[in-house]
């Protein structure tokens, strides 16, 4: 179970990414975030697994105060947390198996790191992770030679490989095309049911997210708008997220 | 109409004036330099008889001549060795985007020091520290490394994709994890082409530090023009120059092939 709460972060530069944002999930369904383009959704993720340090607020996953952790407290927390790019965010120069392999990172020393000595059990693991996401015989490959939906699929693999209590997903389908994106989203919500994981899914693409999601958190200039079924988002709901009227896109009745 | 390009000085009588007073000060320097015409062609004639005497080239002592130049391609590649194992964690600590900022005062300030003198005044110091020899060459040349390569390194470092870095840490992995995984292998290229070049460089300068007792050929080239041995002094920068033209070739090639 994730609980936010009263989550706030404004940046150096005085941009107040998040005011006051609460919310809890519990089971594993995934749950999607709207909302439009600086609205504070990346950073509410980047909060959850603190690569941004909110200002205040909590976090807890699972009875664990992440918000009070330090050290390898907050790497072990991290580890338990897949994370998944809009840019992919591959290491390029690596090939793809050591790219997935870095999803154990925080369980290996550092000089089997180095050495790429993995133990038998996460090799395993990702190369039936690999499989999982439709990419068997691409461990060889570099990162850099594959398509944009076979990185993402790497970084789904690499986030999964993690065995995470719950994935962060951030605009995974920006940099695609719609029908990739199509592919990349349901392999998402499928494989995060299959593991029994709840996913917390930023996007801005609305039919998208009317299409996988159930419950669906509308995020406005760092406050919650929204936050009900996906059969609730009426066309006085969507203008209330993104603000103004809207063209036809994403507010007619699902 | 006419018309006039605006002028860069505020006032119209500070062009001649500025322009006078770089005049003076240069006529000064001259002078006080004694910059004098005379004493110019005079030295002009001299270098005619001095290459008169320079040609042929005495390539007779070739054994004093390659143990020379091999001594300073050995100084060229162990110190680039060291300066570069050496270089590289000094370059991540000089990293702004990888290190906090305390640590990463004190990496710029060893590739400052490193950089500060020329490696003549280093090799002085190190000649008076160790001794004559090669093993005061070596640590000139190390001492150089750390300056021009941990200075470059830290500023390829500086221009990496911070997304790849940002998705090592999210999976909870180590400072030293995000090296090795996310650091490293963007920046692996450039450490091989900058060692290849370093040891170009190096293989240049180990041909000068020897003059101050730094060993390489240095020292015999120097010993050949204070004995007068212009010939012996003529075939042994040949040598230099042929050396140092195939160094800069196999590095030109072999950075090409690297990236």
């Amino acid at each position: 179970m994730l609980e936010v709460r009263e989550l706030a972060k404004t940046y150096p530069g005085g941009d107040q990414a998040l005011r006051s944002v609460s919310f809890t999930i519990e089971g594993h369904d995934a749950v999607f975030i709207i909302g439009p383009s600086g609205a504070g959704k990346s950073t509410l993720l980047r909060c959850i697994n603190r690569l941004v340090e909110p200002d205040r607020g909590s976090v807890r996953l699972d009875g664990v105060q992440i918000t009070a952790l330090r050290g390898q407290a907050l790497r072990r927390a991290r580890c338990g947390m897949g994370m998944i790019f809009q840019e992919f965010n591959l290491v390029e120069r690596l090939t793809v198996m050591e790219n997935v392999l870095s999803g154990r990172l925080g369980s290996v020393s550092l000089w089997q790191a180095w050495r790429r000595r993995f133990p038998p059990e996460d090799v395993d693991a990702a190369f039936a992770t690999l499989a999982r996401v439709g990419l068997e015989g691409f461990e060889g490959k570099r990162a850099d030679e594959l398509s944009g939906g076979q990185r993402q699929r790497v970084g789904i693999a690499r986030a999964l490989v993690q065995r995470p209590k719950i994935l962060l997903v951030d605009e995974p389908t920006s940099s695609l095309d719609p029908r990739t994106s199509e592919s990349v989203m349901r392999l998402i919500v499928d494989l995060a049911a299959e593991d029994r994981i709840p996913a917390l899914v930023n996007i801005h693409d609305v039919l998208l997210a009317r299409a996988f999601a159930k419950r669906i958190i509308g995020l406005r200039e760092g406050e919650i708008v929204y936050d009900g079924p996906v059969s609730g988002l009426t066309r006085p709901a969507l203008e209330a997220i993104y603000g103004g009227a809207l063209l036809e896109a994403g507010g007619a009745s699902p | 109409m006419r018309w006039r390009r605006p002028s860069v000085w505020p006032r119209p009588w500070m062009g001649p004036a500025v322009w006078a007073a770089v005049a003076a000060f240069l006529v000064w320097n001259a002078v006080s330099l004694q910059v004098d015409p005379a004493r110019i062609a005079r030295g002009l004639a001299r270098l005619g008889t001095l290459a008169s005497r320079a040609f042929p080239p005495d390539f007779s002592r070739a054994g004093l001549l390659a143990s020379g130049m091999l001594e300073s391609i050995e100084i060229a590649t162990l110190s680039t060795v060291f300066g570069v194992l050496l270089g590289i964690p000094v370059a991540v600590l000089a990293a702004r985007n990888v290190v906090p900022l305390w640590v990463y005062g004190g990496g710029r300030s060893a590739i400052s020091l490193g950089r500060t003198f020329h490696e003549l005044i280093v090799a002085i110091l190190f000649v008076k520290a160790v001794g004559f020899g090669p093993l005061a060459g070596i640590l000139t040349l190390t001492v150089n490394s750390v300056g021009f390569f941990g200075k470059l390194l830290a500023e390829q470092i500086e221009t990496i994709d911070r997304g790849q870095i940002e998705a090592v840490r999210a999976t909870g992995a180590s400072r030293g994890g995000v090296l090795v995984f996310g650091v490293l292998p963007q920046v692996l290229p450039r450490i091989i082409g900058l060692t290849i070049y370093q040891w170009d460089i190096h293989l240049r300068q180990s041909t000068i530090i020897g003059i101050v007792g730094a060993g390489g050929i240095g020292a015999t080239l120097y010993n050949a023009f204070s004995r007068y041995d212009y010939d012996f002094a003529v075939a042994i920068l040949i040598v230099i120059v042929a050396i140092v033209l195939v160094g800069e070739a196999v590095s030109a090639v072999a950075r090409k092939w690297v990236t």
